[in-house]
């Protein structure tokens, strides 16, 4: 059913999200009158699980979601489920996620460590003598959780891991936790560390439970997060609707990052239909500043979370290809370049620049190759066979 | 149903009146190998346990998402589990979404055998739903023609009226404003908890 924009009367569009910070920019545009301002009348459906924001954007009951940057290729390539072509027309955050281990596993890293623990390279070998200790002594092999099996979360979990001989499928159970079960399942032993968005990692460490161990963005400067996704053929349909929801995704983006309105901001993002967590933790995610540890130890970063700083708004089909790379390493995909062709396509800067404006070079200070992996050579989306031959560990098919 | 075995069906929904109904309905179909699930503690050991052929979950589940693990981690459980990968069944997935429910299908199943299952809990997920929502409205009306009484009392009390001639000011009150004689009395009665407060 083709419906026609008519500037001056409101476009009724519903969009799918899940309570985690990244969907600042969204639940901005919407609360804060973006999307009004551009004719568009929007009702945000908070959702429970991936699968249902994927499903319900499939089959058309959401217009467009906040979505796992992964699930939107997933999706598009037919990878695990009915093939429906999505496309990224903007990306609603970069990074975000961290890494939390419970205070015994950090005790157990914190002795194997050999320098700086905050270093990925330092704690993934510690990673690695830990699991083999555990294994001489005949011991379960450590649970780590995350949110689906197509989620940056596991790719930076594995990248990690592997990068130090720890085999994430042989030596790791690696289970997939809605993240709202994520700190009672570390608090009741069911896991031993897991990697989330926020607010899920301040809670665990508020509770004196656990330790931040890593920010994800010490792990991949640059990772894909959450993309405001839309199906393909809607947004062939749609294609002014499309252009007042960037429009006012842009300017919601600019109005999260500027630091006037971060009291205003977590104060919307904190209602109880939104996230529904204090304002204060909220806070701390978009200043990237963390309690990393009970005792009340800071850690800061201005790459903790990137919504639309550093050009993180603009979709890079680079980390469309980073992560398809990662499905093909971990034999969720075959690798063919036709995939890696329709995995980059998904992403769309052309639709972005068209409505925005050509968006400016490479950020001052941002990695050359688009991603800045701690570990391995730099990533070229034209060579994924060269990206995969440095690692020991893989399941590429 | 020929002579293979009985599918093994494993609910899981939080919900025990629909668990209940959707229950009854596969049983009255002639399924009877049936697994109820109510919490998901230690989800992926209790289905390697059932080992089932068919999983149906509620969409309300957050635990949806670690059963798409599955598609990945089939050491875990014996077989992979799919749902609805052909595309031909993108009708029957709308349906399902709609009635608020998902199913997942041991891969190499014949479609014809889980197809009654799937159309009945289609079917009693979404008779649950308008049972809801006609709770949902009894209550509503109950509590509205409650708040009505109030107001005629207040009226009546306050105005010297009789019950007739209080409902006929609430009801003018209500067509002179447009708006519904339960929301006029709904006014009434909270100023009135004000001002006597």
């Amino acid at each position: 059913m083709t419906t026609v924009f008519t500037p001056g009367a409101p476009h009724a569009l519903r969009i799918g999200f899940i309570p985690l910070a990244d969907a600042a920019a969204l639940i901005v545009a919407v609360d804060k009158g973006f999307t009004r301002a551009q004719g568009l009348d929007v009702e945000l459906v908070r959702e429970i699980s991936w699968s249902n924001v994927r499903d319900r954007l499939n089959i058309g009951q959401f217009d467009a979601a906040h979505l796992l940057a992964p699930v939107a290729v997933a999706s598009s390539l037919g990878l695990g489920h009915v093939r429906v072509p999505i496309l990224a027309p903007f990306s609603l955050g970069l990074n975000g996620n961290a890494i939390t281990v419970t205070t015994a596993l950090y005790r157990a890293l914190a002795a194997e460590a050999d320098g700086d623990i905050a270093d990925p390279r330092v704690s993934a070998a510690a990673l690695f003598r830990v699991v083999a200790a555990r294994k001489a002594r005949h011991q379960d092999p450590l649970t780590f959780g995350m949110t689906f099996p197509y989620s940056t979360h596991n790719y930076q979990l594995r990248f990690w891991m592997a990068s130090a001989g720890v085999d994430p499928d042989e030596d790791i159970r690696l289970v997939v936790l809605p993240p709202p079960y994520m700190v009672e399942s570390i608090a009741n032993g069911h896991v031993d560390a897991f990697c989330v968005g926020a607010p899920w990692n301040s809670v665990a460490v508020d509770l004196g439970i656990a330790h931040i161990l890593h920010f994800v963005s010490e792990i991949l400067e640059r990772a894909a997060e959450k993309v405001l996704a839309v199906r393909s053929d809607w947004a062939s349909r749609h294609p002014d609707v499309l252009a007042g929801l960037l429009r006012a995704h842009a300017a919601a983006a600019a109005y999260v990052e500027d630091l006037e309105n971060r009291e205003e901001v977590c104060r919307i993002l904190s209602a109880p239909n939104r996230l529904g967590v204090a304002p204060e933790v909220i806070g701390r995610t978009l200043d990237g500043r963390l309690k990393v540890a009970p005792t009340g130890e800071l850690r800061a970063s201005e790459r903790y979370l990137l919504v639309g700083r550093n050009g993180a708004a603009r979709p890079d089909p680079v980390q469309a290809a980073w992560l398809y790379a990662q499905m093909v390493r971990w034999g969720q995909a075959p690798m063919s370049a036709e995939l890696l062709a329709a995995a980059q396509a998904v992403f769309r800067p052309d639709l972005y620049d068209g409505v925005l404006g050509a968006a400016p070079g490479r950020a001052a200070g941002e990695p050359a190759d688009g991603i800045g992996a701690f570990a391995g050579p730099p990533f070229d989306p034209t060579d994924l066979a060269g990206h995969l031959s440095p690692w020991r560990i893989k399941r590429a098919r | 149903m020929t002579a293979e075995a009985p599918l093994k069906i494993l609910v899981i929904d939080e919900n025990p009146i629909r668990r209940a109904i959707l229950d009854a309905g596969l049983r009255d179909a002639g399924f009877s190998n049936i697994t109820l699930l109510g919490d998901t503690l230690g989800l992926l050991e209790r289905i390697y346990a059932v080992d089932p052929d068919v999983i149906i979950i509620d969409l309300q589940n957050p635990s949806r998402d670690v059963l798409e693990q599955m598609f990945q981690v089939s050491r875990i459980v014996r077989r992979p589990i799919a749902m609805f990968v052909d595309q031909s069944d993108r009708a029957t997935i709308e349906k399902a979404i709609d009635a608020g429910v998902s199913a997942y299908i041991v891969d190499g199943l014949k479609r014809e055998r889980v197809r009654a299952i799937l159309d009945m809990t289609i079917s009693r997920f979404g008779a649950f739903e308008r049972l809801r929502a006609e709770l949902e409205e009894t209550k509503s009306a109950l509590k509205e023609r409650k708040v009505i009484e109030r107001a005629k009392g207040i009226l009546m009390k306050n105005r010297g009226l009789d019950e007739e001639a209080a409902y006929h000011l609430l009801r003018r009150t209500a067509m002179s404003k447009g708006k519904r004689i339960g929301d006029i009395a709904e006014s009434l009665v909270s100023a009135i908890d004000l001002l006597e407060s």
